[in-house]
């Protein structure tokens, strides 16, 4: 094993009921990576994350994370794993000093008025510290839940939806820190539904329905799916998309500003399909797919497969 | 409504509880009371009188003591409602056409239990013993009360209701809002989310759970306090027995109680559940307890199911800490089905609390 892996499990299930909310999912993640986590709403992600880090006991699979196995090792899991949740869940009625110094404490942080001290800085919340934590903005929230989930320097960092409500500014910041982080070997498993944080990201998981789709740098990704895509710019755009929507080959047609993306699986097919409307009125382009695209297709071609 | 069943059960089922417990558990007028004899007196006359007051429907002779301590003991621990002397020389004294003395001693503790019985007890001695009062002492017929009946009513001489509700009211109190904090407590950390912050962090069940607990012992003990000093200053109910003693055996309540509130709080899925949930456990809890009608006045089947909460054992502990001044010993007979019940539900909540959310 050349790499040094974080988290790596099999075959990991679990079933709500009927419903099977992540189906055999098998995931590798090396040290220091970041791996963004993508998805549709409902496809397991929040599920998954909580199986790594013992929220949630599998109905199947095995492996470790940060070499404790994920079945029983729990316990050791907790202790060096940093979680986000992705609903805002600390204390309200606290104030954000309180609740950083209470997750210390259920840490046992060495020195923990000074780590407390250090995370409120690092927040640049020093003035406002002793502000309820339940009147902090929903931008507010997720930065104080995200110095909390590292204020007891986990090695490894389940954040979903981390940036949800995050303004760019903050994003970036944000996104500086990870990669900063990351350098200094801490790794990330980050979930979320921005198409540009993906493209951050050293690799990428694709899970739709439960089922991982696909797993791996974001020019691979791109890559597997062998999409072709075109740019097409030109007068009532519109109905262009709905026309050619209609046509086999043509899997998207989506409007981006003044240009519409038709991107379809198959080189040939697709060429066909937009041939009769290679006019003078419309210039068009080959582009390369992009990220979003890929994604789109990959999610409605899975829809396609499991619905029979 | 059709997604909630659990208020669909409660519209249902505390109509129906209040059905069955005001219908038929509840009786304000209690009888087959348990009661002692200290007989001194072994005269045929003596036996009658007891025939006939057992057959008053209101007493029911359930032992035989020898000693008056004996007969203390009885009526301190409860396990008697009244002991009734019937003196050496009442034969002799009924004879000679002597008033013969009958002494009574009620625990008055609840006033209620024994008003009824000690009223049929002076309606009975006139009648009683009138098939006795032939032939030589047909004189006496009607022209006295025949027997002369002292009661000695115990612990609460005057009947004053209010030494028998203000310490019941303290194990109402605590069970009331013990089980429901900590119900509350738990599921509102579920609802809220914080509960998934919580699990993921490396604290083990036993510490999150003692970590709520401690502080709601500590209201607990304030709650006592607090009817306590209402007790002393506002209802001058008297305080017999050991303070200490006391608060001692309350922890071992408000365990039992927060215990069921941790119980509650695996069961329920929100706030609302657990609210629901709490009522449910106080409604037998205050009609079966004895804090509001008379125990001994409920049906066998009311009694078992009584027997087995919690506050039952309390109320008699309390009552019998401060009115009756008992002791280490009285208590201990109470204090174990606490002790047990505390066991029981600690042991459920735990075992029910999830270390993880499935
Ligand atoms: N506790 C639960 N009980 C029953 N079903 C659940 C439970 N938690 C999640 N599910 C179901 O499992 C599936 C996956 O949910 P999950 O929360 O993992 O999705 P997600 O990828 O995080 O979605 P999102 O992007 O909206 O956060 C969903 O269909 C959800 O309804
Ligand atoms: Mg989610």
């Amino acid at each position: 094993m050349v790499y040094n892996l974080a988290v790596d499990v099999q075959g990991m299930t679990k079933r709500f009921g009927s419903l099977t909310a992540v189906n055999h999912v098998d995931l590798q993640i090396r040290a220091g990576e970041i791996c963004g986590f993508l998805g549709p709403n409902g496809s397991g992600k929040t599920t998954f994350i909580r199986m790594l880090c013992g929220l949630l006991r599998p109905d199947e699979g095995s492996g470790t994370c940060l070499s404790h196995n994920v079945l029983t090792g729990s316990e050791a899991i907790k202790r060096e794993v940093g979680y986000m949740t992705q609903r805002f869940s600390f204390y309200e009625d606290l104030s954000i000093a309180e609740n950083l110094d209470f997750v210390a404490r259920m840490y046992s942080v060495n020195n923990r008025r000074e780590a407390v001290q250090r995370s409120v800085e690092q927040l640049g919340l020093t003035n406002r510290k002793n502000q309820l934590a339940g009147q902090l903005s929903g931008g507010w929230k997720q930065r104080l839940a995200l110095a909390a989930c590292m204020i007891h320097q986990p090695k490894l960092l389940l954040l979903d939806e981390p940036t949800a409500g995050v303004d760019p500014k903050a994003r970036r910041e944000f996104w500086e820190e990870i990669h900063q982080l990351a350098g200094q070997g801490l790794t990330f498993l980050i979930a979320t539904h921005y198409m540009d944080e993906a493209e951050r990201c050293h690799r990428l998981a694709l899970i739709v329905n439960g089922r991982l789709l696909t797993h791996g740098t974001v020019a691979e990704v791109i890559g597997k799916a062998s999409l072709t895509t075109w740019s097409v710019s030109g007068p009532n755009l519109l109905k262009l998309a709905q026309q050619l929507r209609q046509r086999s080959g043509v899997d998207q047609a989506v409007p981006f500003g003044d240009i519409l993306h038709v991107s379809g699986g198959d080189t040939a097919t697709l060429e066909q399909a937009i041939a009769p409307f290679r006019t003078e009125q419309y210039e068009w382009h080959a582009v390369e797919s992009g990220l979003e695209d890929v994604f789109i297709h990959l999610m409605d071609s899975s829809k396609e497969n499991s619905l029979p | 409504m059709r997604r909630d069943r659990l208020t669909f059960g409660m519209m249902i089922g505390i109509p129906l509880i209040q059905l069955t417990l005001f219908g038929f558990a509840i009786n304000a007028d209690p009888k087959h009371l348990p009661a002692a004899v200290l007989l001194a007196d072994q005269g045929p006359q003596g036996r009658t009188l007891l025939y006939a007051i057992q057959n008053s429907q209101y007493f029911h002779f359930i032992r035989e003591v020898k000693t008056q301590a004996e007969a203390q003991d009885a009526l301190a621990r409860g396990e008697v409602q009244f002991v009734i002397n019937i003196p050496e020389n009442f034969t002799r004294a009924l004879l000679r056409g002597q008033l013969p003395s009958i002494l009574v001693e009620a625990d008055a503790t609840d006033p209620a239990a024994t008003g009824n019985a000690l009223g049929s007890l002076r309606v009975l001695f006139n009648t009683a013993l009138q098939n006795d009062l032939k032939g030589p002492l047909a004189y006496l017929t009607g022209t006295i009360g025949p027997i002369d009946l002292r009661v000695h009513a115990l612990y609460n001489p005057e009947a004053i209701t209010q030494y028998n509700i203000v310490p019941g009211l303290m194990g109402v109190v605590l069970t009331m809002t013990m089980v429901l904090i900590t119900g509350l407590a738990i599921t509102r950390e579920r609802e809220s989310g914080t509960m998934e912050n919580l699990l993921s962090m490396p604290t083990r069940p036993l510490e999150v759970l003692i970590g709520k607990i401690i502080p709601y012992i500590l209201v607990g003990y304030i709650q006592v306090g607090l009817v306590l000093l209402a007790a002393r200053f506002l209802f001058h109910v008297p305080m017999v027995g050991n303070l200490i003693l006391l608060l001692v055996v309350s922890l071992v309540f408000i365990t039992a109680n927060l215990a069921i509130g941790i119980t509650i709080s695996t069961l329920a899925q929100n706030q609302r559940q657990a609210m629901q949930m709490s009522m449910f456990f106080f409604l037998p809890n205050i009609m079966l307890s004895g804090f509001m009608f008379p125990f001994r006045g409920m049906p066998g089947w009311a009694q078992v199911l009584g027997e087995m909460l919690p506050l039952t054992h309390f109320l008699r502990i309390i009552r019998g800490i401060l009115l009756k001044g008992n002791g280490l010993n009285d208590v201990a007979l109470q204090l174990w089905p606490i002790a047990l019940f505390a066991a029981g539900a600690l042991t459920i909540g735990v075992k029910r609390y999830r270390q993880t959310l499935d």
